[in-house]
């Protein structure tokens, strides 16, 4: 293995380890999102949803919930001193932003597999429409990982962190998420999925992904200077 | 930057602006489907196309201080994004005026160049509450220039999700709004662009100048401190919660 790819297992591992021992985000953003859906089911008044209501109510709340994850992702580095040892150690610097945007990554994945099909049990008659969201859903979380991290970086070391992560994310994953709506309302209609403009919606989210990715790995390493 | 050549610029903006609202209101002819109220159109579309570019042209001047770590490309990338919001706001303004009269709703969400612009507006509007956020001024600096950067990339893009999202059910009724344009009307639209776009240069100039010339008076007073003349009547108050860059070091 090369040094970064250690890094890389080495930050991403403890990432891992401590949530599973602390479990300090992501039993927050599933809990979030459970019961957005119960607020949802009340403020439309709806007790079965198709269509693009279903593919708006999923990613508004998903949304929501990984800010949650997103606005403590890069926590324990500055509360506990991970930056400065990350800063001593003799690796490049965009390797955690990798190491972050895939942990960040995974928190989304665990997010969805749990929450879609309680979302699947209260609100969708048909089902046959979650298989092909699988692509979108994993497209839209490296979008959102990519951004994540470049906020979460930005924010952690401001004074207003907790305001800053949504107010600048929200307006830059407005693209993602008309992309991400426009392939989910099709494929979660009543009658059965169907795939309207599902390839070109794709290569949107593929575009913004590469586009963010990209510029998350240049930017970064200003993020780290001290 | 200088005071220099400052004077004719504004004058040759004044003469382009006045020339070209001339034009608006005395040459060009009526269009034949909206009448008089079309013609806001000759301040609106240089407006917003003078804002976009000067939120690019704010990306790549925050890219160039991140190269070369040098001040004054960071006071460049704040100046023009400030300018660029204030020419945003006038965009948004002048844009519902004319959706009222030709389309009777200030607001119409079927317009996808109407609601591009309005995300573009709303995150560089987070700018301010960014910068104001980090204290060190080398970090907010950085930070900026990272802001600045993402969001600069992320105009293009914005634009092409948010017009693919409309396309689908409306056909594109405007997207020919430089090629579909008679001689006379593409010819007062570019001297009214042009002259926005000169608007736009005088008064990133004049704010480059206004910050490099407070940045000297308080260098110069805490000179004069320095050797025991002045006092301390006034704080000289430079350090702190700015947001705007320092520009003392030139």
């Amino acid at each position: 293995m090369t040094p970064s790819r250690q890094a890389f297992a080495a930050i991403v591992g403890k990432d891992l380890r401590t949530e599973l021992r602390t479990m300090r985000s992501l039993p927050a953003m599933v809990l979030f999102a459970v019961t957005t859906f119960i607020i949802f089911r009340f403020g439309l008044d709806r007790t079965a949803l198709s269509g693009s209501l279903a593919s708006g109510v999923i990613w508004t709340t998903l949304l929501f919930a990984a800010v949650l994850g997103i606005n403590r992702i890069f926590l324990p580095e500055r509360e506990e001193g991970g930056f400065d040892a990350f800063r001593l150690a003799p690796v490049d610097r965009p390797v955690l932003f990798t190491a972050k945007a895939a942990v960040l990554f995974l928190y989304l994945l665990v997010l969805e597999l749990i929450v879609i099909p309680v979302f699947g049990v209260f609100f969708l008659q048909e089902w046959s429409g979650l298989l092909p969201l699988i692509p979108v859903l994993l497209a839209t979380n490296l979008g959102l990982a990519a951004l994540g991290t470049l906020i979460s970086s930005m924010a952690v070391n401001s004074r207003a962190r907790d305001l800053l992560v949504p107010l600048l994310l929200l307006p830059l994953v407005v693209p993602l998420m008309i992309a991400a709506t426009g392939a989910t309302s099709h494929l979660l209609d009543a009658g059965g999925p169907s795939y309207d403009k599902f390839g070109t919606w794709l290569l949107v989210l593929g575009l913004y992904d590469g586009v963010f990715c990209l510029v998350g790995y240049a930017v970064f390493d200003f993020l780290l200077e001290d | 930057m200088s005071g220099r050549g400052l004077k004719q610029l504004s004058i040759l903006t004044a003469l382009v602006l006045l020339a070209g609202f001339a034009l608006v209101f005395f040459w060009v002819p009526m269009d034949a489907d909206q009448g008089f109220k079309q013609k806001i159109f000759y301040l609106h579309v240089p407006l917003a196309i003078v804002a976009l570019c000067g939120f690019v042209a704010g990306g790549v001047e925050g890219f160039r201080h991140l190269r070369t770590n040098d001040r004054s490309h960071d006071a460049n990338s704040y100046v023009f994004i400030h300018l660029s919001v204030i020419f945003g706001v006038a965009t948004l303004i002048t844009g519902m005026l004319w959706a009222k009269a030709s389309w009777g709703h200030f607001w119409v969400w079927d317009e996808p160049t109407l609601v591009s612009f309005l995300i573009v507006f709303l995150l560089y509007c987070t700018y301010y509450p960014f910068r104001y956020a980090i204290e060190d001024r080398d970090r907010q600096a950085r930070y900026a220039s990272v802001f600045a950067i993402t969001a600069g990339a992320f105009v293009p893009l914005n634009f092409m999700a948010v017009r693919m999202a409309q396309s689908l059910i409306h056909p594109r009724v405007f997207a020919t709004s430089g090629g579909g344009l008679p001689g006379s009307m593409l010819f007062t639209f570019l001297v009214c662009l042009v002259g926005i776009g000169l608007l736009w240069v005088t008064l990133v100039k004049l704010e480059l100048l206004g910050k490099q010339t407070s940045g000297q008076v308080s260098k110069l007073r805490r000179a004069l401190e320095a050797e025991g003349f002045g006092g301390s009547t006034e704080p000289t108050g430079t350090v702190g919660r700015r947001i705007a860059p320092n520009l003392e070091a030139q």
